[in-house]
């Protein structure tokens, strides 16, 4: 019981050790550091899947162990996104205003140059004025604070309210669903500050290094996101590995009993959904200078769904399920919808992937749900030869989301 | 003795039917009390209200030396106020191994940081597996919960009670579904937990009821019926007529 937390949970080690490896790997294959065998856009690729990975550990955590279907975390990873991106659009912008203006017989003032950033970059949707939220684009620190405290406040809102009217199960996630999309919508518009549905772009230039090639910041995205990735399956990892972990999966499978027993179900709730959302700000904040976009259309409902899909194709419940889930199923539809996967001529029909992908990963899921709770994070108990317990088909515990008898072992 | 719990003029109504009526209970600090009843009584339902389960529609539930109310308190609260309760079912983590279950039980600060940063010491530790030999699990610790039999379970749960280190016990049918040895175990845990703390049990088992030893109290339609020793209410033409005449 008391031996080191590395001693105890060996996963960790052996998932930090790859990912390690991983991120060697690439470095020595890239266009900037290496053999250039990895193109650049797929160096990216590889980044932006470092991120996925980390918002799927964060569902993982807060559905997984906690048994809340949050059917909503991809609204904070677009807020983390959101919000670096005011920053590097802002800087990014400034830069080329400064430059057009230096040609002027007489320097610009400060006034005239915040004047041509507004008109830049609000001009496509009717306006030159800066709206309030933009208050301290002009600064790095305060963005990267609010990519972590933007949406961790509106996470502890939400939560706050849900948590303590005792929502849970589907309304949860219902509710969750709501919100995403309400907050969608509401960036869909054009006064809602954030340039509507053009979003925000040009977010792979980053300020003030124009003169360094796209090949050398993928790779330095690529490192920060695997070191963020190793940082939070840590973090979540110590999280639940203790008594904390112990309560938060005793709510999963019985929270009545964990009321019983003095803890204040509601509060534990709250601290695993803000963190959860603090997380996947992080991750969306990495992942969108490499996509160099985004938009509202990213924090449709359907996104925060595809999150829970990864998660349970890949074993919820167990970290490594996540990543390899969210890993997997990102980096196969990329395969199929980038229109790299053959079609199947059938002389009738043509199947075309780009339209039935979305059928094959519905597919899937309801065949992993029914066959192979577990996921493909399954597989690894074949070989450390964990068994499932035999409870004649019985669920862990009353609640809706505890632990499946197969999702179990003994 | 003084009074640990007191219960006056409660009522509860679901939806029109009056579950509870009128029901006025009190309990010592040290002192095992049996309950009995009819099924849908009300026997269950008086716990719910104790623990905060159930908010009653009127009455007056006091608590300790403080004589603290315990209506409008949230059912954490009303734990880290010292009453514990066993289900009808055992419910213990069955995801979880005996360990744990204790250890999660344990009393100890039940805040989210405070349980973060936690570290089992050599007491709690030690204080984990005297209350498994206790409760007849000492071989038992590192085994997942779930695998257990159900007379296992039942007790894993009274341990865990026991491990909150409550003042009042509230146990619901605790013999259900035991075999005769297992049975006479569970009375043994009780009686001693009684020594030191309240227990109030309900119970369908006579048998049960008399080897505890204790007063007991009849509930019949949310209200009590009769109240004293076994001997004593049994003989009691009312309860004759309806719950042991039947
Ligand atoms: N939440 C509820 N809503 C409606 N009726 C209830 C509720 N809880 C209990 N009852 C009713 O109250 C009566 C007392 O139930 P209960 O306390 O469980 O009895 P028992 O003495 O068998 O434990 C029963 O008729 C039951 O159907
Ligand atoms: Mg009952």
């Amino acid at each position: 019981m008391n031996r080191s937390f590395i001693a105890r949970n060996p996963s960790v080690l052996i998932f930090i050790v790859i990912l390690a490896l991983f991120t060697l790997g690439v470095t020595v294959l890239s266009e900037a550091f290496g053999t250039g065998f990895l193109s650049t856009s797929f160096v990216k690729t590889l980044g932006k899947t470092l991120c996925l990975c980390l918002v799927a550990v964060a569902m993982d955590l807060v559905w997984g162990y906690c048994g809340i279907l949050s059917l909503g975390h991809f609204a904070f990873f677009g807020l983390g996104g959101y919000m670096i991106g005011m920053w590097l659009m802002y800087e990014r912008t400034r830069d080329i205003v400064v430059g057009s203006l230096a040609e002027a017989p007489i320097p610009p003032t400060e006034q005239e140059i915040v004047d041509g950033i507004g008109t830049q970059i609000f001009g496509v949707v009717g306006s030159n004025e800066f709206p309030v939220i933009w208050a301290f684009s002009d600064s790095l620190l305060i963005q990267l604070l609010l990519v972590v405290l933007v949406p961790g406040l509106l996470a502890l809102v939400f939560g706050w309210l849900a948590f303590r009217s005792r929502v849970a199960g589907v309304y949860l996630s219902i509710l969750t669903q709501a919100m995403t999309l309400a907050l969608a919508l509401y960036l869909f518009q054009n006064d809602s500050g954030l340039r509507g549905n053009n979003g925000l772009s040009g977010l792979q230039n980053l300020p003030g290094l124009g003169g360094v090639p796209q090949s050398v910041v993928s790779m330095w995205f690529l490192w920060g996101s695997a070191a963020a990735l190793g940082l939070g399956y840590f973090l979540s990892a110590w999280v639940v590995s203790g008594k904390f972990g112990s309560v938060v999966r005793g709510i999963r499978d019985n929270e009545a009993r964990v009321r019983f027993l003095g803890y204040s179900v509601e509060t534990y709730k709250l601290v695993v959904f803000t963190l959860t959302a603090c997380i996947a700000g992080i991750a969306g904040a990495l992942y969108y200078p490499q996509a160099g976009i985004i938009n509202p259309a990213e924090i449709a409902p359907i996104a925060s769904i595809y999150l829970a899909v990864w998660v349970a194709i890949g074993g919820r419940g167990r970290l490594y399920g996540a990543v390899i889930g969210a890993a997997f199923v990102s980096l196969v539809s990329s395969w199929f919808t980038g229109g790299r996967a053959p079609d199947i001529p059938l002389g009738f029909y043509t199947i075309k992937w780009v339209d039935w992908w979305l059928v094959l990963l519905g597919l899937s899921f309801v065949l992993v749900t029914l066959f192979a709770p577990r996921g493909i994070g399954g597989l690894v108990d074949l070989w450390t030869d964990r068994r499932h317990p035999d409870r004649h088909g019985a669920d862990l515990g009353p609640d809706k989301g505890s632990l499946r008898e197969r999702e179990a072992d003994e | 003795m003084s009074t640990l719990l007191e219960v006056s003029g409660v009522s509860v109504n679901f939806d029109g039917f009056q579950a509870i009526n009128n029901l006025s209970f009190q309990i010592g600090s040290a002192e095992m009390r049996a309950i009995i009843g009819p099924n849908g009584a009300g026997k269950t339902t008086f716990m719910d209200i104790v623990t905060g389960k159930t908010r009653p529609d009127e009455g007056r539930i006091i608590f300790g030396e403080k004589s603290k109310s315990l209506i409008g308190m949230n059912e954490a609260r009303i734990a880290r106020e010292g009453i514990g309760r066993k289900f009808q079912k055992p419910t213990v983590f069955e995801d979880q191994t005996v360990q744990e279950n204790l250890l999660l039980s344990l009393k100890n600060q039940r805040g989210p940081l405070a349980v973060l940063f936690y570290k089992p010491t050599e007491a709690d530790l030690a204080k984990v597996s005297s209350l498994a030999d206790d409760i007849g699990l000492g071989k038992e610790l590192l085994r997942k919960s779930g695998e257990l039999s159900h007379g296992q379970k039942q007790w894993l749960e009274i341990g865990m009670l026991l491990a909150q280190e409550p003042r009042l016990l509230l146990v619901d049918e605790p013999a259900a579904g035991m075999t005769p040895e297992e049975r006479e175990h569970t009375t043994d845990i009780l009686v001693e937990a009684a020594k030191t703390r309240a227990v109030v049990v309900v119970e369908h088992d006579m048998e049960f009821v008399r080897r505890l030893n204790c007063r007991v109290t009849v509930l019949h339609e949310g209200s009590v019926l009769a109240e004293g020793s076994l001997d004593h209410v049994t003989a009691d033409q009312n309860v004759i007529d309806v719950y042991l005449g039947r």
